[in-house]
């Protein structure tokens, strides 16, 4: 179980300033003890990317209320008053990104696209300053693929080999975050021995995965 | 009936036996509550599952099975989860039979403005935009007026959501349909005569000959 590590080591490769994708929906999904290592890390001037800064104090909130993001790029910061506060007093860039198009910006660095072609956000606040293209008479808004240096994920369970799977409302961003940053962190809840997970229910498959991080 | 009643009961007169549906938080959430006895309606949840369920009992939430707003939910029999790409893409994809959303304005056009009041309030437009732009049916549960003013109006003063019209737009006063030609007032609820709807009204209205009453269940 060579990439088997605890979360202060894995934590170690990331600098200060660096780009992360953390995975969570409201924080369900999200790696906390992960989480909990950057800040005890003291790591800041992050660019976090994420579905949303969660709530203060819980995923991603956590953060955001340590100050330890510079940049987020996310689709949703309603439930967290301190993101919404930070962004007016100029303190944090907020980059708002429709959810699918987010979904799909991540999928399209992991997957070697050039890009996302859509409709969504054509005529509105979130097509400003961003190409369109014609294409067999429609219109698309090309929007650009998203990269990290480093994701952190949770899964249900891994095996030694780290093949993972998620759960329910649990996969959200995981399983695409996985293929599209250069560095892979993930933290399980559950070890389980290799076979125990079958081939058809492995949903990222380990050999995406650098560091592995095991139950406390 | 309050406003919200009338809204909610109408609308859920657009759910169809096998349709796929996605509820917008708040007011939107309380269609659920009116899907006709016998129905099967398949409730989408963007964070990823179909087959959404009512709030466990105390004790029996799985902090890994939340609605979007991150509440806890129960999974249905049949229920099916999976991860942001596929849940957007079933929105996105056109696999969407219908969506109702919430509404802070709707244009002359039909264009809805719902995600933001810049200065006030900037949540971020979560997966608005995808569903306006991609469900095949979008329905607007909103109240008539806000604070005295008109929400169906000429041009929207707050951000678009979408520059697709959508399908529907329900109110606690009127059904409003909107077509080529611009807004057409569908049905009025009960007790509510059309010049009453004209007077809270900033967009023009089609008024046909006869505007029936919604027909509401008690």
């Amino acid at each position: 179980m060579k990439l088997a590590c605890q979360p202060a080591e894995a934590v170690a490769q990331i600098p200060d300033g660096a780009t992360v994708m953390i995975g969570g929906f409201m924080a369900v999904g999200t790696p906390e003890r992960l989480v909990d290592a950057l800040l005890e890390a003291g790591r800041r001037d992050l660019c976090v990317i994420g579905n949303d800064t969660a709530r203060p104090g819980v995923g991603i909130g956590k953060l955001i209320v340590e100050r330890r993001c510079r940049k987020v790029i996310v689709s949703h910061i309603g439930t967290n008053p301190e993101t919404q506060r930070q962004m007016i007093a100029g303190e944090l860039e907020v980059e708002l990104v429709p959810q699918g198009t987010l979904a799909e910006r991540v999928r399209a660095a992991g997957f070697g696209l050039g890009g996302v072609l859509t409709p969504t956000g054509l005529g509105t606040i979130a097509a400003e300053g961003k190409p369109t293209l014609e294409l067999d008479g429609r219109t698309f808004l090309v929007e650009r693929p998203l990269a990290a240096d480093f994701a952190l994920i949770l899964a249900k369970e891994a095996d030694y080999h780290a093949n993972l799977s998620y759960t329910l409302t649990a996969y959200n961003f995981n399983p695409l975050m996985a293929m599209a940053a250069r560095t892979v962190i993930a933290e399980a809840e559950t070890i389980v021995p290799v076979g125990m997970i079958t081939p058809d229910d492995v949903d990222t498959p380990g050999v995406l995965v650098d560091y592995l991080v095991g139950t406390p | 009936m309050d406003a919200k009643t009338i809204i909610v009961k109408r609308i859920a007169q657009e759910l169809r036996d096998g349709m796929l549906v996605n509820l917008g938080i708040g007011m939107p959430t309380e269609v659920a509550n009116h899907v006709p006895q016998g129905m099967m309606v398949y409730f989408q949840s963007e964070n990823g599952i179909i087959g959404m369920g009512a709030r466990p009992p105390e004790g029996m939430t799985d902090r890994h099975l939340t609605d979007a707003g991150g509440q806890p939910i129960t999974a249905l029999p049949g229920a099916a989860s999976f991860d942001s790409a596929m849940s957007f893409g079933l929105i996105r994809g056109g696999h969407l039979d219908m969506t109702v959303l919430g509404g802070l304005q709707v244009d002359a056009k039909g264009r809805l403005a719902n995600w933001m009041i810049p200065g006030k309030m900037v949540p971020g437009m979560g997966g608005a935009m995808d569903l306006v732009t991609g469900a095949k049916r979008v329905v607007v549960a909103m109240t008539h007026t806000a604070k005295g003013a008109a929400k169906l109006v000429n041009e929207c003063s707050l951000p678009l959501t979408s520059q697709r019209p959508v399908s529907l737009i329900v109110t606690e006063l009127a059904v409003v349909e909107p077509t080529a030609d611009g807004l057409l007032l569908r049905e009025r609820a009960p007790g509510v005569t059309v010049d009453a709807i004209l007077a809270q009204t900033e967009a023009s209205l089609i008024v046909p000959d006869a505007v029936p009453e919604m027909r509401l269940a008690s």
